[in-house]
């Protein structure tokens, strides 16, 4: 492994910050609907991909390019999200909570499904917006200007969650419900709308880094689930109690993986699996996580 | 910790001594099981036999299936590494090692139950969700290893596996004669499922189910009986891989997919998790259905979605389960 260049390494890692955004942006949102709800939601890679659509049928039907979608697609998400959570995950707080996973996991299928039939399986070709193309010289590789962009915009986006959630008073709201709902409906506060909008919120944020993946990585029904999968490995391997522990294993896993790709390419797509099982025999409650 | 509310007895563990029990069956399961004989005995006039032969490997892998879900509580989601390790490491012997049929069968089962002892050390560590989640992300892993490795043939796949003769004298080239054998076996599997159920061994793993810490606080090694669960489901469901691959004669990346998993989770849904029927009556309902969809592509995924999302919002017991509650009979 030593010939290899270290541009090569150094220039992969870089690149793996890109899947890293994407990992953080998706395990942020699951822990959050986790903490709140109960529920881990096996359609948030669903969300993801219907974000990335989303921004294609923003396109093709209406006109409206990347920078509306951005907006827009995650809006248009989120309002199925509370759909969703009105008229299906609602049902199912008071059951065990694998029955929120076998329910989330059914409206997984049928979107995949839909999108299947509406689309085909093929990809579906996004471009790069005007105003992010080119590339910049770090003097070991070219970062092309849009990743660059998704990792600008991907980390303040999950230090604004963090922050809303640790030093506002919603977010303090937010945390006493995910401690003890009965206590706080109990001083007024209206827990039933607090968990759809949670949710909303969650799936949005999914919505959101589907939009900014569309361009950099093939837009198809699959990728959904397939991240997803990986993402619920980034959760085991963080754990879920910590917003900010969530951020940083997913950055460190694309890092990882982007590591891995430069040298050993045909382990990069099993390495944070490895890295779960691992993590799992040494401390089993995750990097970050609490005892569950 | 709680437990999925399953169908089967969580109140009244003294029923299972009954004075006249046949096979070990009560008397409303041995019904259950000679209406199974007579589909079993009957089926082959009216349907085709590949089919009826590719529902039985799957009631084999829903019973498989069963045991942890149902009986142990524990849900796994990776089920398919097992599946289809087994059914790979079957056709590889049989092809490339020229094993006859009863040893590539025996191959297949152990590399279930070996692949099934790794995934438990690790994933034991965790319960609930974080158990699903973690076999999941291991049988993807599985699969990635598959789609790399040149032993399984990449998108291939293993093809032209020989059935050959079972124990030397049983040919099973002959569909006819392939299709008595794997209907016994499965019937055999069905006996033996209920067996274990309601042997003592089976009601350490209820015990579990219902109330893991009391087990524990009672002596018994809980994580030990986890353990030894989840490699008897494994092994099982590499077994049931491994008929496939006699049947069909073909080893295919799908086997190790997301979609053997989702199938065997929906299979026990819709038949009833924690029944001893569940799986026979959800695996003829689910891939019945399936059969008829199957030219008509993704209209599939839509299928399992729909029938997931219903049974769960309001069928949560499964056909079996609803059935033994208005029957007040264990099934």
């Amino acid at each position: 492994m030593f010939d290899i260049p270290l541009n090569l390494i150094l220039g992969q890692m870089v690149l793996g910050v890109v899947n890293g955004v994407f990992y953080a942006i998706l395990s942020l949102g699951l822990a959050i609907i986790f903490g709140l709800l109960g529920v881990i939601n096996f359609a948030h890679g669903v969300f993801f991909m219907l974000g990335a659509y989303c921004a294609y049928m923003l396109l093709n039907l209406l006109g409206l390019g990347y920078w509306e979608a951005l907006i827009l697609s995650p809006l248009i998400v989120g309002a199925l999200g509370i759909f969703v959570e009105i008229f299906l995950i609602r049902f199912l707080y008071k059951l065990d909570h694998l029955y929120g996973l076998l329910l989330t996991m059914g409206l997984a299928l049928l979107a995949e499904g839909l999108v299947r039939i509406l689309f085909g399986p093929q990809g579906i070709p996004y471009s790069i917006p005007e105003s992010l193309r080119g590339a910049y010289n770090l003097g070991f590789m070219f970062l092309p200007v849009y990743r660059a962009w998704v990792v600008v915009a991907g980390v303040i986006l999950c230090l604004a969650t963090w922050l809303i959630i640790e030093r506002t008073p919603l977010g303090a709201k937010l945390r006493a419900a995910t401690d003890n709902p009965q206590l706080v409906q109990a001083f007024g506060i209206n827990v039933p709308i607090m968990l759809t909008l949670t949710y909303a919120a969650g799936v949005a944020l999914a919505a959101f880094g589907g939009v900014m993946a569309a361009p950099i990585i093939s837009v198809d029904p699959s990728m959904g689930t397939t991240i997803v999968i990986v993402v619920f490995a980034v959760v085991v391997i963080g754990g879920m109690g910590s917003i900010l522990g969530s951020i940083v294993t997913g950055l460190g896993l694309g890092v990882l993986e982007g590591f891995t790709k430069a040298v050993f390419p045909e382990a990069a797509s099993t390495v944070i699996f490895v890295a779960m099982a691992i993590v799992l025999v040494a401390r089993p409650r995750g990097l970050f996580g609490k005892m569950a | 910790m709680t437990t999925l509310d399953s169908a089967s007895e969580t109140k009244d563990l003294h029923v299972t001594k009954e004075p006249y029990q046949i096979l070990g069956f009560t008397r409303a399961r041995l019904v259950f099981f000679l209406l199974f004989v007579a589909v079993v005995a009957i089926g082959p006039m009216v349907l085709y036999p590949i089919f009826l032969m590719k529902v039985y490997t799957f009631i084999i892998f829903a019973c498989a299936y069963n045991l942890l879900l149902g009986f142990t509580g524990l849900m796994s989601f990776g089920h398919a590494a097992f599946f289809g390790m087994g059914a790979y490491l079957c056709g590889w012997t049989a092809v490339n090692l020229g094993l006859p049929p009863s040893l590539a069968l025996l191959a297949g089962t152990a590399m279930g139950a070996v692949l099934g002892a790794i995934f438990g050390w690790v994933a034991i560590r965790r319960t609930g969700l974080y158990f699903a989640m973690i076999t999941l992300a291991l049988s993807q892993m599985v699969f990635f290893i598959c789609l790399r490795t040149p032993f399984t043939g990449g998108e291939d796949g293993i093809q032209g596996v020989p059935r050959g003769d079972l124990f030397g004298f049983i040919p099973l080239g002959s569909d006819t004669v392939l299709y008595w054998t794997i209907a016994v076996i499965t019937l055999l599997v069905v006996v033996l499922f209920n067996r274990i159920i309601h042997s003592p061994f089976g009601q350490v793993l209820r015990a579990i189910r219902n109330n893991p810490v009391r087990a524990q606080s009672l002596g018994y090694n809980v994580d030990r009986f986890k353990l030894i669960s989840f490699i008897i489901s494994a092994g099982l469901a590499g077994f049931a891989g491994s008929l496939k691959t006699i049947v069909f004669g073909i080893a295919t990346l799908t086997d190790v997919s997301l979609v053997p998993s989702t199938e065997v989770v929906l299979i026990n849904l819709v038949g009833g998790i924690g029944t001893i029927f569940g799986p026979v009556v959800g695996s003829f309902i689910i891939l019945s259905i399936e059969h008829f969809l199957a030219p008509y592509g993704p209209y599939i995924f839509v299928f399992q979605g729909v029938v997931f999302m219903f049974f769960v919002l309001i069928f949560r017991q499964g056909l079996v389960g609803e059935l033994q509650k208005l029957l007040k009979k264990h099934l």
